[in-house]
């Protein structure tokens, strides 16, 4: 066969094609190989790994929120003497934080039956380990913590032993208070100190998000519940008022290509809404006084933006370009 | 090294593991001929199961990259460049005169056994360990699955291995045939490489080789030769490390990698100080309004 031939003319003519535009129209050729117009880094690749977590994860991070945060809102209703609200946060932060997350988490795992390995050893520098520890530690402490505060409630013992009773559940949720905080937010740093540019380059913005985020959700619960007060609506214009504020630093703080995870695609979007409806949106309808309105506002958004971040570290995982910018 | 016989680190037994030697991986594309070799004797002795076909188009490479059931790769990487001394044609595919400069490049890209590993220090079960050659080794009967370590490693190694497959659920990577070197035996990739472009030995020969060898590859007008092991990182340096031509990125090598354990130390004193201010912003609320 000649090059004069029409075949042969023909495929000089789609090599020209392809030489010049990288695709051969028509054709559906995506010519990625070759010397040719190709994609970013190996054929487009992903350099890092995204995550391989799927929903159970960010449940988790919305429901321990809740319940770390809620154990905080027992204490102060404890120490300033509202019984009846101590009795409902500690309710649930008993069944978020010691019956729902660990079944999420547990879930989540690739071997589920191996799950008692994660308490094999404690290492400081490994976020998910101290999540571990945490989790367990809150759950030690916010279980009796609800047994001797019902108790204490039900007036079942009288006298010095019950007034002991009563100082032992205020110490068990102090204690539960103090990991509680830290279940709202490690997974902040769990998730921002990765090798995921759209996460990494935020790790200073996540703990401060999941956990204020966890601290607007408990007293959002609890009003839905029915314990309408000004203290629990304070703390619902505390919440929003830092996520207005952190949506206003998140879409101040862009770096291009790196994290465009967060500010383009689905993703994007995802964390938007969250960010809205958690901040301005629960803000403007809490100031109007429509709080139950204001309390689903809080908890939709928070939910939405927990599964937001996840899709994020999913797109800006598999994207190759994210990962060069962040480190140039 | 290649005429170096049965004498040569990549044939001969040894007693790295015994002795508590530093051993690494220098992988060499410039005599690699692109066999897979590697990557088939890998998945043999490891027993690494077949993750399907995916016909890619991207050049000869339908592999894809290193994962749970992938332990070595060999990459494809087609250039428009000039590769050494190399004499190109007449014929050009562009602007019809001149002459068209290509080259192509394999790789074998593997897991880099990282001076700071982040897989290691992210695992919460204890299930990776590092060994007394200094390669990082996952135990498979303790992992559960977590997936931390899966976005923990810099270079997107480590991966969770999906059902349906045997032994899934379970974080895997290259374990640098810790099985094979216990016993003296070399590990299977640079065992069959044909070429010795997969060099195995004591970490301080391989980097002293490796130098000699950029400087052999500049003379020889390779001029963008250069060695691909981030020692002015937090990583520290990787103990399975390579000699690229041009840039990292069009290996899919992040060109700055560093260990994510970095960011703790910001990230916590952000959690700390987001738990005091709920507290207070709590403790406030309920003091002033009830």
């Amino acid at each position: 066969m000649t090059t004069n031939s029409p075949t042969e003319r023909r495929l000089e003519e789609l090599r020209d094609q392809a030489w010049k535009n990288g695709v051969v129209a028509g054709r559906r050729v995506n010519v990625a190989g070759g010397p040719i117009p190709r994609k970013v880094g190996y054929y487009g690749q992903p350099v890092v790994k995204p995550p391989v977590w799927t929903w159970q994860i960010p449940l988790y991070f919305f429901v321990g929120g809740i319940a770390g945060m809620s154990a905080v809102i027992a204490l102060a209703a404890i120490i300033f003497h509202h019984l009846d609200l101590a009795r409902a946060a500690t309710w649930v932060a008993a069944i978020s934080g010691a019956v729902l997350s660990p079944v999420l988490l547990i879930m989540d795992l690739g071997r589920p039956h191996l799950f008692l390995n994660m308490l094999r050893v404690f290492k400081h520098r490994s976020p998910m380990s101290m999540g571990a520890w945490i989790l367990t530690a809150f759950g030690g402490c916010i279980v009796p913590g609800l047994i001797l505060l019902e108790l204490h409630a039900h007036q079942i013992f009288s006298g010095t032993f019950g007034e002991l009773i009563r100082f032992a559940a205020a110490i068990f949720i102090f204690g539960s208070a103090i990991f509680g905080t830290l279940l709202a937010t490690y997974t902040g740093v769990l998730i921002g100190a990765t090798a995921i540019p759209a996460w990494f380059l935020h790790h200073m913005f996540l703990p401060i998000h999941f956990g204020t985020a966890g601290l607007g959700s408990a007293a959002a619960l609890l009003e839905l519940f029915g314990h309408r007060s000004s203290a629990l609506n304070f703390i619902g214009f505390y919440a929003a008022t830092v996520e207005l504020g952190l949506l206003i630093w998140l879409s101040a703080s862009k770096h291009g290509a790196a994290d465009r995870a967060i500010h383009e695609h689905s993703s994007g979007w995802l964390i938007r809404i969250g960010e809205i409806l958690n901040g301005p949106l629960a803000l403007v309808l809490r100031f109007f006084g429509f709080v139950p309105l204001a309390a689903i506002s809080f908890l939709i958004g928070a939910l939405v933006s927990r599964f937001g971040w996840i899709v994020v570290g999913k797109v800006s995982g598999s994207d190759p370009e994210s990962v060069f910018a962040a480190e140039h | 090294m290649i005429g170096e016989g049965t004498q040569s680190t990549n044939q001969r037994r040894h007693t790295y593991v015994h002795d508590r030697v530093e051993v690494g991986f220098f992988t060499d594309p410039t005599v690699c001929i692109g066999c897979k070799a590697c990557e088939v004797a890998c998945k043999e002795w490891n027993q690494v199961p077949d993750d399907g076909f995916v016909w890619s188009g991207n050049s000869y490479d339908n592999t894809g990259h290193i994962g749970a059931s992938t332990w070595r790769h060999v990459m494809f990487v087609e250039q428009d460049r000039q590769k050494g001394g190399q004499i190109v044609g007449h014929h050009s595919l562009g602007d019809g005169n001149g002459e068209d400069p290509f080259r192509w490049i394999f790789l074998s890209d593997v897991c880099k056994h990282c001076e700071e590993a982040g897989c290691l220090e992210a695992c919460p079960t204890g299930a990776i360990l590092r060994t007394e050659v200094g390669s990082v080794l996952v135990q498979n009967d303790v992992c559960n699955g977590c997936g931390y370590c899966v976005v923990s490693c810099p270079f997107g190694v480590i991966d969770r291995r999906p059902e349906p497959l045997p032994d899934a659920g379970g974080a895997f990577k290259c374990t640098f045939c810790y099985d094979r070197q216990k016993s003296g035996l070399v590990p299977a990739c640079a065992k069959v490489c044909p070429t010795e472009s997969i060099a195995f030995g004591r970490l301080d020969d391989l980097r002293a080789r490796a130098t000699q060898r950029v400087q052999e590859l500049r003379q020889h007008g390779y001029t963008d030769a250069g060695l691909y092991d981030p020692t002015e990182t937090s990583v520290r340096g990787i103990h399975a490390f390579f000699l690229i031509l041009g840039e990292p990125e069009a290996y899919g090598l992040p060109p700055k990698p560093q260990i994510p354990t970095i960011y703790l130390k910001s990230a916590w004193a952000s959690a700390i100080a987001t738990a005091v201010a709920s507290i207070i912003a709590t403790l406030l609320a309920f003091a002033f309004f009830s």
